[in-house]
């Protein structure tokens, strides 16, 4: 595949009548233009455009880490760093929960762990009621960038059982670019943040999963042991992932 | 024909020069998307944040999401100090900026949200708002807001009987003879539509026509320059 070129909105990226404009490009007469800035990919005769900043644009599937903002009557709002809060409604809650009694299920400032269920009609709903899902407590948060989230996945949630094999501690990514570890002791979950940064800072690299490798053997120090495949499932159903 | 009283432009460029042009893009690393642009002695800082939740929740519109523009000037950024906070001007230039940047900007899939954009000018000699604009798209881009091409804007102006481009504060100063007509102009870079037409003086038809094309010329030049800057975030691209 040829070298990825940075390319800004109205410009064309191709041009000829066998390419499909995809994401975040639109055809105009012979040329593929840009809508958005980022790098272009020409997959085959698929074009798109990967966008390296922006907020989060939630789809269907997605698993988010939030706060909850807002009690009401019929649920909470989740704040996740998108355009809109999205709304978690108390039927979407594993057990019932009574008129009254949000505040004693989810209260703000909590930090949540749930899946997007649906974007339509200008709402965001939120559910928890999977198992793996619900509120948040202990270990730590660490934020990068959303379109950097599918570079910590890694293909298939390899990255993250390369971090988990590595540090022995427990990893929930985000879709929104929030991403939870939980490690049994503090220098493991620090060593976890460590691996994360270190993958954004060179998501441009190709062959990033060996200089990862590499990293945390020369850097950290650390033996990368084989992983038990455990809430792997809210990490990899993600539709976004890439290589 | 009447010879014209403005024979030699104050600072020797030729009629179709623009000053020397500094940009930058991803200047505010909190942003969302930030850069600047400099052009002479005027130069002009963007920061884009959003697409995020909109305060006044009445100016919420459910079909779309809303650009707003706030343009300041610096109190420090011209000889006499000026008062910082809104003014009259100010909220004019915020109104045509946000106008001209809704000619790209595509915000239809952030309902009931607000990119905002905030436009100082630390150092002021003519053109604020054009430089303003410049920054702006160069911000907008970084900021991954989609947009259906890029805006690049230049003031060109007649002084007596001369049509320059790229009006400075000494020219926009002119008085002599039919005296100063400043006309900022912004396009849009792929399909060349006026995106923003201001006219302040006096002017004829044809002289309005010639004037549009050699902002035509200005803005692709200009374009070029924020290309540069895009492809590489962080980095001064001078010109």
């Amino acid at each position: 595949m040829e070298e990825r070129k940075i390319i800004i909105p109205g410009e064309t990226i191709v041009s000829g009548d066998e390419f499909l404009p995809g994401d975040g490009a639109r055809r105009e007469g012979q040329d593929i233009v840009a809508g958005k800035y980022g790098l272009a990919e020409v997959n085959d005769k698929l074009v798109r455009v990967i966008p390296l900043s922006g907020v989060y644009v939630p789809r269907r599937g997605n698993v988010i880490i939030g706060t909850v903002v807002g009690v009401t009557f019929k649920g909470w709002l989740i704040d996740f760093g998108s355009h809109q809060n999205g709304f978690l409604n108390v039927t979407e809650v594993p057990r019932y929960v009574g008129r009254g009694e949000l505040r004693d299920h989810f209260d703000f400032g909590d930090v949540v762990c749930a899946k997007v269920f649906g974007t339509d009609g200008g709402n965001i709903d939120l559910s928890v009621k999977l198992r793996g899902f619900g509120r948040i407590q202990g270990g730590q948060l660490i934020n990068v960038n959303p379109n950097k989230v599918p570079r910590v996945i890694g293909k298939e949630g390899s990255m993250v059982s390369l971090i988990k094999g590595a540090t022995n501690c427990d990893i929930t990514v985000g879709q929104n670019g929030v991403i939870w570890v939980v490690g049994d002791k503090i220098e493991d979950e620090l060593n976890a943040r460590k691996i994360v940064e270190f993958i954004c800072e060179n998501s441009f690299l190709s062959g990033l999963t060996e200089k990862v490798e590499e990293y945390i053997k020369k850097d950290l120090k650390l033996e990368i042991k084989q992983t038990r495949f455990e809430n792997v499932e809210a990490v990899s159903e993600s539709p976004q992932e890439e290589q | 024909m009447v010879e014209s009283l403005y024979k030699k432009r104050f600072d020797g460029r030729k009629n179709n020069d623009l000053r020397p042009i500094t940009a930058k893009v991803g200047i505010v690393p909190s942003a969302d998307g930030s850069a600047m642009y400099q052009s002479g002695k005027t130069r002009a800082i963007a920061v884009v944040r959003g697409p995020r939740l909109l305060h006044p929740k009445h100016m919420e519109n459910p079909q779309t999401g809303i650009l707003r523009v706030t343009y300041q000037m610096m109190s420090f950024s011209v000889w006499d100090r000026i008062k910082p906070g809104s003014s009259r001007r100010g909220q004019e230039i915020s109104k045509v900026s946000e106008w001209a940047l809704n000619e790209v900007v595509e915000l239809e899939a952030f309902p009931n949200s607000v990119v905002d954009v905030i436009i100082q000018i630390p150092q002021a000699d003519a053109g604020t708002r054009v430089a303003g604009l410049n920054a702006a798209a160069m911000a907008l881009a970084q900021a991954g807001v989609p947009m259906k091409e890029m805006i690049s804007a230049v003031a060109v102006g007649k002084m007596d009987r001369t049509l320059v481009v790229d009006v400075d504060k000494n020219e926009e100063d002119f008085h002599e003879g039919e005296g100063p007509t400043d006309v900022p102009i912004a396009m849009t870079s792929r399909s060349n539509k006026i995106a923003l037409l201001q006219l302040d003086g006096k002017i004829s038809v044809p002289e309005l026509r010639e004037l549009t094309k050699m902002a035509k010329e200005g803005c692709k030049k200009i374009n070029e320059i924020q290309i540069k800057a895009l492809r590489e975030p962080g980095k001064e691209i001078k010109a």
